[in-house]
């Protein structure tokens, strides 16, 4: 594997070794010296166009803690406010030497640009509203931590698949991991098609959450009010907000997730995301070790993967 | 030969600009022979839409360029869209085209705006451009949105003989989109235009047509929807005219999966239903004319992201081999609707487009229907690289053009 | 070797085991992914029988720590299972087949980072030589010479001097993909 662009170029196999590679990740994290030493001599960048503390961290401890070299690149700092255009910024940054390019960029399918334009390894940190894959396998292996497979788990993904590069990912992968994914949202929060897409699709979430193993809440923007898409978060709330009332409705051992950063009292009741059953810190945990896992397997496993 | 009269077999011997004589073996001692061995002799192609980017965008196009891969195309006269910076909204920027297409190797007509700037606000001096000899109007790249603005042009216009051309888009329904509305743009995390944004238009303007009783033209209309509403428009007698470019009969909307800006064009790339409703249209007569929508963009505007990069496609040099290619129609009905039927839509019908005869002018081009190629990007004569075409096979191809009686192109070279 | 011959080498490793270290006191046994973590199993269960108390067992996987990442696919076999602090301890580092010698390099990396050991011995069934670093086994089942393109096969069967892979001279052996995770021929047997 030359890059991770999208869930799909990675197949169920690429997954499954993936989430085992990151078993041994999560044990080198869990250590007193978190570090080895696999990637030394290589050089990492994060080339960030949208700010996203969370995931330009996760990706760069990933790095660190792989000795590999990090550079980092954020919009409001660097070439690209200053108008460069982005073959020129990606050109550069290859002349640099590097192995890796983690890249981030508000429109879909900048990550493929880039991968079509340089030499090193692209990972797709999110682009647009198309796909999140780290996010997606980091969501694979904790359900997987919790539940051991997600072969015939029932999985809700609950608010703005529309928007949603995280929902994207999440479908594909809980897919082709033998998952049966249901999309609960408004009309106006669903993809205007959902041909190809392996989902059944509900706007009953009442009816929904008692059947499921896994509800996955995605974050709604506020944004989303000024399109007309919803007439108020309240309005929202009350019909799809996963609140505590409607986690009383989910089975005992069932997993309640959030890609975050979350909006309490939106889409999730601060309450519900401080349950038991409740993962999502062990997400953002989790995080690290998929990524080391990620970049390793992309810059050190050798080129007979390559392809 | 082939026009509009029929097809039959003769020599063509040209003259001062116009066709001298069409008869068998004829002689003329001295004169220059270009070998049409296997070839159709034809009427130039005519283009109703060409962005010719010149002034404003001279990095992707001129005049100059865009005419000499017209004449490659097999074009004899291209219509010039005014969305160019400043617009072709007045006598002034008129005359600036016209006269940089003077020397052109294919003679270059203007479309003039429909209101000034193309900002849809006010209506710019139609009179003004059509005593210029501007024949067709339109803010293209953008519809007129406001429904009554659109009713008062029509009813202007229809007063100077003039054709109003849209380019039907509902801009609040499209809403930023970038893509056709469906299954690619839903998988790819695109946002999309619906293919209602552009019948909405189509529907409205048939419906001012009747109000007014002006003539309108569509511009590249891409869906099933459009179509229909076209062929019912006309049905019932209404004056109406339709377009179809070549890359919404050849591409579908699957074509953006790898995010390549080259496949970004407004209208988008719809699905494969509507590819075949365009070429069903195409052969019932529903679309009167080919257009290129010929849209050349620097290269580095199209690398880009796809949601930033600007729409559009070249088609100059391209057309004529996949109307041969992609259409199931007879030569003559491919060569009808790239030649007489969209001049006599620009008003050119006394110049470009006639039947080939004695006396006619010398507009012409030889098509040899049978010379398989390979599009090179890098050897197109546009200044622009933007076609979605490169490296593939293309059969049939415009070996001479005559302009005004000159070769400008001879053996699939351009002499000027 | 027999199975029964493999038997009585780490009966006998046990005992100089206990002999060098006077006993079992601060001693820890790890396990080398995957060969050396049955025999460790084994070593950890002759020790008990003999001495009467428990040894604790780790296993370590050091594929993160090799000199080859990067040139070969490189995939971990088994989850590092070290629950113990080596710190102090004297950890007897267990492994099937001594060869190059660089997976007792990477592993001896790869022990610093769960502690600080009073010291680290190697015990391995069997030593085939053709060493490209300076590591030298503490207990050894048994020498025997190999050619470097041939291959040591131990199973619960015994040791043999397996099929003979042959391999392009300087390319890397064939995929390490496949292997089963009990006693099975290691990449470190291989040509390199």
């Amino acid at each position: 594997m030359k890059h991770l662009l999208a869930v799909n170029d990675l197949g169920a196999e690429g997954i499954e070794e993936v989430l085992r590679v990151t078993d041994s990740f999560v044990e080198v994290s869990s250590r007193a010296i978190p570090k080895v030493p696999a990637l030394r001599g290589k050089t990492v960048v994060s080339l960030f166009y949208e700010s996203s503390t969370r995931t330009r961290l996760s990706f760069e401890t990933a790095a660190r803690r792989l000795s590999a070299d990090i550079m980092t690149f954020t919009a409001p700092t660097s070439a690209i406010a200053k108008g460069e255009s982005l073959r020129d910024t990606v050109e550069t940054i290859q002349a640099m030497g590097i192995d890796a390019v983690v890249v981030r960029h508000g429109s879909a399918g900048v990550p493929q640009l880039i991968a079509s334009w340089i030499d090193a390894s692209v990972v797709n940190a999110g682009d647009g509203w198309h796909e999140h894959p780290t996010q997606a396998l980091l969501d694979c292996y904790t359900i997987r931590q919790r539940r051991g497979s997600l072969d015939a788990l029932r999985i809700a993904v609950v608010g703005d698949v529309k928007h949603s590069r995280v929902a994207r990912s999440d479908v594909a992968a809980f897919a082709l991991l033998g998952a049966d994914v249901t999309l609960v949202a408004p009309p106006t929060l669903l993809p205007p098609s959902l041909e190809g897409w392996p989902v059944t699709v509900s706007h009953d979430l009442d009816a929904v959450l008692p059947k499921v193993d896994v509800v996955y809440v995605l974050r709604l923007q506020n944004e989303r009010m000024k399109e007309a898409l919803l007439p108020s978060l309240r309005e929202y709330t009350a019909s799809y907000g996963l609140t505590r009332r409607r986690a009383d409705l989910l089975a005992d051992d069932a997993l309640v997730m959030h890609p975050g950063p979350m909006n309490r009292g939106v889409e999730i009741a601060a309450d519900v995301a401080a349950l038991e059953n409740s993962v999502i810190t062990t997400q953002v945990a989790n995080g690290v070790a998929v990524r080391m896992a990620v970049l390793y397997l992309l810059l050190g496993s050798g080129q007979d993967l390559a392809g | 030969m082939v026009d509009a009269t029929g097809t039959r077999r003769a020599d063509v011997l040209v003259a001062g600009g116009r066709v001298a004589a069409v008869g068998d073996d004829l002689d003329a001692p001295g004169a220059q022979v270009l070998d049409a061995g296997g070839c159709l002799v034809a009427p130039g192609l005519v283009d109703l839409h060409a962005h010719l980017r010149e002034p404003g965008r001279e990095e992707a196009e001129t005049v100059e360029t865009g005419a000499r891969a017209a004449a490659l195309g097999g074009y004899t006269a291209i219509v010039a869209m005014p969305n160019t910076e400043p617009a072709i909204d007045s006598a002034a920027v008129v005359r600036q085209v016209l006269d940089l297409g003077a020397t052109a190797p294919c003679d270059v007509r203007v479309a003039g705006a429909i209101t000034v700037g193309r900002a849809g606000k006010a209506l710019a001096p139609m009179a003004e451009m059509a005593a210029l000899g501007v024949r067709l109007f339109t803010d293209d790249g953008a519809g007129v949105q406001d429904a009554r603005l659109m009713r008062r042009a029509l009813e202007y216009a229809s007063a100077l003989d003039v054709t109003l051309a849209q380019h039907c888009e509902d801009e609040a329904l499209a809403a930023g989109g970038h893509m056709h509305e469906g299954e690619w743009s839903s998988r790819l995390g695109l946002p999309g235009i619906p293919a209602e944004a552009e019948e909405l238009m189509v529907a409205r303007d048939i419906a001012l047509c009747r109000l007014t009783g002006a003539r309108a033209h569509f511009l590249h209309l891409s869906t099933a929807g459009s179509l229909e509403l076209v062929a019912a428009a006309k049905a019932a007698g209404l004056p109406v005219t339709a377009e179809v470019a070549p890359h919404h009969f050849t591409l579908t909307h699957a074509e953006v999966a790898g995010y390549d800006p080259v496949y970004k064009v407004n209208p988008p790339l719809r699905t494969a239903a509507d590819v075949a409703a365009v070429k069903a249209a195409l052969a019932a007569g529903v679309v009167d004319a080919i257009a290129t929508d010929h849209a050349p963009h620097a290269p580095e505007a199209k690398e880009a992201p796809f949601d930033q990069a600007p729409p559009g496609m070249l088609g100059l040099e391209t057309a004529l081999a996949l109307a041969l290619g992609e259409l199931d129609l007879p030569v003559e009905r491919v060569l009808a609707l790239l030649s007489w039927q969209p001049a006599a839509i620009a008003g050119l019908a006394g110049e470009h487009g006639g039947p080939i005869a004695e006396g006619a002018a010398a507009n012409l081009c030889v098509v040899d229907p049978a010379a398989a190629w390979v599009v090179e990007p890098d050897l197109l004569a546009s200044r622009s690289r933007n076609t979605p075409y490169g490296g593939r096979k293309l059969r049939g191809r415009v070996r001479h053009t005559i302009l005004r009686g000159e070769p400008v192109v001879i053996d699939f070279e351009a002499q000027r | 070797m027999t199975s029964e011959d493999v038997r009585r080498a780490v009966t006998r490793i046990a005992h100089e085991v206990l002999e060098r270290n006077h006993g079992l006191d601060g001693v820890a046994l790890v396990g080398m992914q995957t060969g050396g973590v049955p025999l460790a199993g084994r070593l950890a269960a002759e020790l008990e029988r003999i001495e009467g108390t428990a040894v604790p067992v780790g296993t370590l996987d050091a594929t993160f720590y090799r000199d080859d990442i990067g040139l070969r696919p490189l995939i971990p076999e088994a989850v590092t299972d070290i629950t113990f602090d080596l710190s102090g301890m004297t950890v007897v580092l267990v492994d099937d087949v001594l060869f190059t010698g660089r997976t007792v390099r990477a592993a001896l990396n790869a022990l610093n980072d769960y502690g600080r050991p009073r010291s680290v011995q190697l015990a391995v069934l069997v030593d085939r030589g053709h060493r490209e670093l300076p590591i030298r086994p503490d207990y050894v089942g048994k020498n025997l010479p190999t050619a470097r393109h041939e291959l040591v096969d131990v199973s619960d069967s015994g040791v043999d001097l397996g099929t003979v892979v042959p391999t392009a001279p300087g390319g890397a052996g064939p995929p390490a993909s496949g292997e089963g995770a009990g006693l099975g021929p290691r990449r470190e047997n291989r040509a390199q």
